[in-house]
Order: structure tokens, then C-alpha cells, then sequence
């Protein structure tokens, strides 16, 4: 019987209406009892004193690259990253090589990811084969392997029947479509917000419309279907007055955003530095506004990293060359805590709920709870510790952060899955 | 005063005396022209390499002529698109004019921000000669040093620049530097060719050529780029010059005060008329001659040449 005992924590689980001085005590990779002073002689203990104890945190968007792009990163050193960021599940985006667009590499994906992973993994399917956009994949075979979702992100659905297809088709699953809200048309060669700094720099423009109406689209359909539709990476004012209005329309549509979309604006390209690069791209000081407004009135449901590792040399081009993408796994959280949680915009709970349950529910996972017999997932924060982003220390093969030297401000200290301590003092085991 | 910067990439971070400086340089450049001898020992034993990713027969030429009147040793690399492809990285092109002991790369290239990341790459200095649609401050400069020398004065013109503002790295460099040395602005084209929130840097946008032109002092006339029908921004050519191409009876209602000017190579009967290019309004001629002597100015600051010595003929 293997045993551990998180003491003196401030534990909060806003699913379980948790918030206070708890002792929580682990007994082979359950949760058994969640209570005061508890004792054990027997068990492991850390000690929470001053630290923030929460469900383990949930990433529902990312890409591990593996398999096809493992010089990019791997399962292994993904999910490390993950660990490293306080995150004890992930669910990985189908844009592999070859896609996880079947059954069997959903299968594969989860093998290697129990033999290789740090985490839990969840793979995400495609909606359709090879992220062509003409066929559906085999979404029922994935789903019986182990999807949690479908979507074929990095490429929007650009045909509207086939949107609707998979809205429809995904209800005898009960699986969400994650949608990637881009018209590509409209956004064509562009590689940056198209605004003030697209005019300064001459970099090719990607207007806020772009994904405005491909939201609108989406929205649209999953009325239609009556089907429930997740859209990733929210960035415009817009797309999220869109997402409200639907909600309070009862459309069964939820939203993510991501920490460096809400942190950055479109001004930090005036550098050229190609890791602030990303797709969609860093919007106007306007869209950041709307988007901490989305975050704080519920609008957007869940926060995700959107983590897109890629390798040095494939950034240290000319910005045009570069490929879209951060690797943002090891700086959301103290990311949340500095923009979010320290000014005020969204309280402790809330941060912690668009980090754990509301991802879970997205997901149909049985996670991001702390409640007596759930599994012991667990990640211990340090609201306090002041620390400078040094993208050599980060777990993930990705050192492609625009962060890399800010002063943050809250850190994970520890992350527990199933009652096994995989990270501990920014340490990964 | 001294020059202050290791590179020129862009206008944006000049300040205005950053600016006059490299003007008032660039005029005792131009004395040199006037010698029998139009060569100086000024930067004797430095290397300067053209490295274009673009052709650009004038740039270079300019370029080259400029470092070869103050003695520098110079080099061209033309770096065809295939060995891009091929994988030859920019950076890896870095290296190896590193390795060759470079003092000053120009460069040319068509991403913006290009020349941002050979300056951080390279240990020389670098000198943007044009990348993408972002900037061309040596063009700039060379229109201001032409616009003064005409005009008497930049502070308080009014300038119309005229076509594909969008795509123009000459448009957004002479909109920083008009601005910062107290011009007016204004630029005149098709709303598919002006790009959003332009206001912000500083101009007026007109969609009308003779409302446009209404006042002013100086037309700068950018080239339009044959291909832009294509990508569907101009119904074609042929309404383009209809709408916006400068010809005689255009000047004519502006007036005889007006300077006409213009980057070159032009497009005859496109956007200008033969008659308004080589007509006695137009500097167009005088902005070739004073681009060597700007470039020569520049090669000097950031390379920190010797002294000029005094003319001995
Ligand atoms: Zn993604």
C-alpha cells in the first residue's frame, strides 16, 4: 500500500466547493480521506504549508509532435513539460505525421504515452482523414480507442457541409468538435495581426474577421445539429461576443484561450522575433481586453496552452519561413497567476476551475475534482515565488518562447498522478 | 554629434537628428563627385558585401559605387531563391560572410525583418537595403536629401506619395522620416492598396489622385507592381492609370511649384507619363546622383571611416 499525505495546504476545488486548510491523504493512487490534521504514520508526506493545493491542472490542447516531428518533441519530453508545468493530463492534437486520423494511432498514441508519458495523455482524432477536409475519419473506431474529441486543428473546416457532418455525426459519441476558427482564404499568406503593427511592418496581415466568421459559422452549425462545439484558441473582440450571445442562446458551445493571447499583444512582433509568431496571431490591445473580459464573465470556459514546440533552427529564420507557434506548457501557469489572478481579472477559483473541471467536462473527463475515492491527481502551487523565465531549463525539446526572460510571478511546486509524485520542486522525476 | 547606431534597418528608431546627420554627411559625400578624382581613401582595407536575395541591378549599383568611391574592398553575393530551398539558411549565409571577415553587409531581401535577423547573426554592421514590404531607409533618405536640396527645406512641405502603399517598404520609410523631419503627409491610392490604420502613422489618406494632389509640394510616385492585378487587387492596369497615374494635365492642375519625384525604375505610361518624368518638375535624375552620396554617407557612419580629408585638386 503505497501512501501519501499532503498536509497543511490551502486546498481549492471549485467542483467540490473546497476552500480551505486541508489535509489530504492518498492511499494507492486514490484519494481517501480529505480532511483536518489528518495523520499517518506510513505515509510520504509534503508539506503544503503556504501553498496552494488544486485538482491536477488539465491541458486540453496540445501538440507533442510525435509521431512524425519527434525533433520537435516527443511524448516523453511533452508530457515532462507537462509535468514541469503542473499538468497531469494533456490531450494532444491529431496534426501528426501520419494524422491520428484511425483507430490505430490513437491505439499507438496511447501506448507510447504509458510507457514513455510523464502524464495522462488524451489523444484528440481528426475530424477528417489526412486533415484534407473531404472525408470524415473514422470517428467511432477513434472513439472506441480513446479519443476525447475531434478536430482538425491547425486547418479550419472550410467546407460548411462537412462541419456539419461531423456536428452531427459526433452525438453518437458524445464527443465535442474542437474547431480551428480560421477562413483560410481570408487569412491567406498573412503571419500576423492585421492592424497597426501589420501596417508598420509590412508583415502579411491576418484580419480578426478571419476568425469572427468562421466562429459565427461554427456557431451556427452546432445550432443546427444541436451538437456541442469547443472552439480553440478564442482571440478576437468579437469571436468572444459571439460565444456570449450563443450561450445565452443555449447553443451548447465552449471556448478556450490561451495564456500567451491574453498576456501579449500584437505590438511584440515590431522585434521580428519569430516566437511571437504564433497562429492565430497575437491580436490588438482591444481583443486582450475582450478576451479578459470573456475569461472573467464565464464566456470562455477553459484556458490551454495551444503548446507548439518546434526546433531552434526551424525559428531562427526569416519570419515569413518560420513555423506558427509556442511552447507554452512550462510558463501557463505562472502566466495565469501574473495576468489574471495577481490584477484581479478572474479570482484564484475561477483560475482554477478554466484549468481543471471545465476542461474536464469539455472532454467527458473523469477529472479535476478533489473528492474522496477519485484519483489522485493532484498539483501544488506556490502563489509567492518570484522567478525569471529561462526557456534552457525547460523540459520541453521547444525553447520557442516569446517569455524567455519575464519576471512571473506563481509557480507549480509539485504535480501527483494517481498518488505518484512525477514533479517536485520544479524538478521532474 | 556622432552616429550613434551599429546598424540602419529601418527609419523608425532614427531620431531626428539621427536624421540630419546622415544628410548633412551625405553632402560633403556629394563634394566628392565634383573632384577629378571622385575617390577617397576613407574606408581603405574595410569589406562591404552586397549580399541580395532580390534583384536590384540600381540598389547595388548605387551600393557598390558608394563604398567604391571611399577605397572599401567590395563584394556582391546573389543568393538565387533555389539555394534557399536547398536549405542554405540566412543564418548559415551569416556565418560565412563572418568568416570572411565582413566590416558591413548591405542587404536585400524580401521578408520584412529579414535585415533584423542578420544584424543579430553577424558581428558587422548591417545596412538594409529594402526587405519586404517593411523598409528601404537608404531610398528614404536619398528622397529626403533630393526633397531638401530642391525644396530648400523638408519642414512644413506638404507630400503626396502616390500607389500601392500596402506593399511599399519605400512608402513606410518616407512616411517615418517625412514625419520626424516635420513634413506633412499624404498618401494617395486604391483603398485595396492602403493598408488599415495607416492614419496612426502619422498621414492623410486620400482615394482621390486630384483631391489628393490638392496643395501640395512634392508628388513622390511609387512603382506599381505589374503583378498586383493578378492577386486581384486592381480590376487592371489600365484603370489604374486611368485613376492614379500622374501625366501632364494632372501636373498642370497642381501647378508648376509642384517637385515631381520617384524611385525608379518607373513604368512608363503606367503610373507616370515619359513627359512628367523627364519634365523640369521632376528630380528624378538628382535622387540617383544623391543616392551615392547617401550611401556613401552611411557606409561611412556605421563603418566609422577616417576622416574626410579636404579637397587637394
Ligand atoms: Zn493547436
Amino acid at each position: 500500500m503505497k501512501k501519501l499525505l499532503i498536509k497543511n495546504g490551502k486546498v481549492i476545488s471549485p467542483a467540490d466547493g473546497l476552500n480551505g486548510e486541508l489535509d489530504i491523504l492518498v492511499i494507492d493512487g486514490k484519494i481517501e480521506e480529505i480532511g483536518s490534521e489528518l495523520e499517518d504514520k506510513e505515509a510520504e508526506i509534503i508539506d503544503a504549508a503556504g501553498k496552494v493545493v488544486t485538482p491536477g491542472l488539465i491541458d486540453m490542447h496540445v501538440h507533442l509532435r510525435e509521431p512524425g516531428f519527434e525533433h520537435k518533441e516527443t511524448i516523453e519530453t511533452g508530457t515532462k513539460a507537462a509535468a514541469a508545468g503542473g499538468f497531469t493530463s494533456v490531450a494532444c492534437m491529431p496534426n501528426t505525421d501520419p494524422v491520428i486520423d484511425n483507430a490505430s494511432i490513437v491505439e499507438s498514441v496511447i501506448n507510447k504515452a504509458e510507457f514513455e508519458g510523464k502524464v495522462n495523455l488524451f489523444p484528440i482524432g481528426s475530424i477528417t482523414k489526412k486533415l484534407e477536409g473531404e472525408e470524415l475519419s473514422e470517428i467511432g473506431y477513434m472513439n472506441e480507442a480513446g479519443i476525447v474529441g475531434i478536430s482538425d486543428d491547425g486547418e479550419t473546416v472550410m467546407n460548411s457541409e462537412m462541419m456539419r457532418l461531423a456536428l452531427d455525426y459526433v452525438k453518437a459519441f458524445d464527443l465535442p468538435v474542437l474547431t480551428h476558427a480560421e477562413d483560410q482564404v481570408l487569412s491567406g499568406d498573412g503571419v500576423i495581426n492585421e492592424g497597426y503593427y501589420s501596417t508598420v511592418t509590412g508583415l502579411d496581415p491576418i484580419p480578426a474577421a478571419a476568425e469572427d466568421i468562421i466562429v459565427a459559422r461554427d456557431i451556427r452549425l452546432a445550432e443546427l445539429t444541436d451538437s456541442r462545439l469547443h472552439i480553440t484558441h478564442v482571440t478576437t473582440k468579437r469571436a468572444v461576443e459571439l460565444v456570449r450571445d450563443a450561450k445565452e442562446r443555449g447553443v451548447k458551445v465552449t471556448a478556450e484561450v490561451t495564456p500567451h493571447h491574453f498576456t501579449l499583444t500584437d505590438e511584440a512582433v515590431l522585434t521580428f522575433d519569430t516566437n511571437t509568431k504564433v497562429n492565430p496571431p497575437l491580436r490588438s490591445e482591444e481583443d486582450v481586453t475582450a478576451l479578459k473580459e470573456g475569461l472573467a464573465d464565464g464566456t470562455i470556459d477553459a484556458i490551454a496552452t495551444d503548446h507548439a514546440p518546434h526546433a531552434f533552427e526551424e525559428k531562427n529564420v526569416e519570419y515569413n519561413y518560420a513555423p506558427f507557434g509556442i511552447s507554452g506548457l512550462e510558463t501557463a501557469l505562472p502566466l495565469v497567476i501574473t495576468e489574471l489572478v495577481k490584477p484581479g481579472i478572474i479570482s484564484l477559483e475561477e483560475a482554477i476551475e478554466k484549468l481543471t473541471i471545465n476542461p474536464a467536462q469539455i472532454l467527458n473527463l473523469d477529472r479535476g475534482r478533489l473528492k474522496e475515492g477519485s484519483k489522485a491527481d493532484i498539483t501544488v502551487l506556490d502563489l509567492d515565488e518570484e522567478y525569471e523565465v529561462d526557456v534552457d531549463e525547460f523540459y520541453s525539446k521547444g525553447k520557442n518562447s516569446p517569455f524567455d526572460g519575464f519576471k512571473l510571478l506563481g509557480r507549480p511546486k509539485a504535480t501527483i498522478i494517481n498518488g505518484e509524485v512525477v514533479m517536485k520542486d520544479n524538478q521532474v522525476l | 554629434m556622432s552616429f550613434k547606431h551599429k546598424h540602419l534597418l529601418d527609419l523608425m528608431d532614427l531620431t531626428r537628428e539621427d536624421i540630419q546627420l546622415i544628410l548633412d554627411t551625405a553632402e560633403s559625400m556629394k563634394e566628392i563627385f565634383t573632384r577629378s578624382i571622385k575617390k577617397v581613401p576613407t574606408l581603405r582595407g574595410k569589406t562591404i558585401i552586397n549580399l541580395f536575395y532580390e534583384p536590384s541591378t540600381r540598389t547595388k549599383s548605387s551600393f557598390d559605387l558608394a563604398g567604391k568611391r571611399l577605397s572599401a574592398d567590395m563584394m556582391s553575393l546573389s543568393v538565387s531563391t533555389s539555394s534557399v530551398v536547398k536549405g542554405e539558411s540566412l543564418v548559415d549565409t551569416a556565418r560565412t560572410l563572418e568568416a570572411m571577415g565582413a566590416d558591413a553587409v548591405i542587404m536585400r531581401h524580401s521578408i520584412p525583418g529579414a535585415s533584423h535577423l542578420l544584424a543579430e547573426s553577424i558581428e558587422a554592421s548591417v545596412l538594409n537595403a529594402g526587405d519586404g514590404s517593411h523598409a528601404h531607409p537608404t531610398q528614404a533618405l536619398l528622397d529626403m536629401y533630393s526633397m531638401r536640396e530642391e525644396r530648400g527645406k523638408i519642414e512644413g512641405q506638404t507630400v503626396a506619395i502616390v500607389g500601392d502603399i500596402k506593399h511599399s517598404r519605400v512608402a513606410r520609410s518616407n512616411i517615418w522620416a517625412l514625419n520626424k523631419l516635420g513634413a506633412k503627409v499624404r498618401v494617395i491610392g486604391p483603398p485595396t492598396l492602403i493598408p488599415v490604420e495607416l492614419e496612426d502613422m502619422g498621414v492623410e489618406v486620400y482615394y482621390n489622385l486630384e483631391e489628393g494632389l490638392d496643395g501640395v509640394d512634392v508628388v513622390n510616385i511609387l512603382r506599381i507592381q505589374l503583378e498586383r492585378q493578378e492577386a486581384g487587387f486592381l480590376p487592371s492596369l489600365r484603370e489604374y492609370t486611368k485613376f492614379y497615374g500622374v501625366n501632364e494635365r494632372i501636373l498642370e492642375l497642381v501647378g508648376d511649384e509642384v517637385t515631381v519625384m520617384h524611385p525608379g525604375p518607373t513604368n512608363r505610361g503606367v503610373e507616370i507619363t515619359p513627359g512628367v518624368a523627364y519634365g523640369d518638375q521632376s528630380i528624378i535624375n538628382e535622387q540617383v546622383t544623391n543616392g551615392v552620396a547617401i550611401r556613401m554617407a552611411l557606409l561611412y557612419l556605421l563603418t566609422g571611416g577616417e576622416k574626410i580629408e579636404e579637397t587637394t585638386n
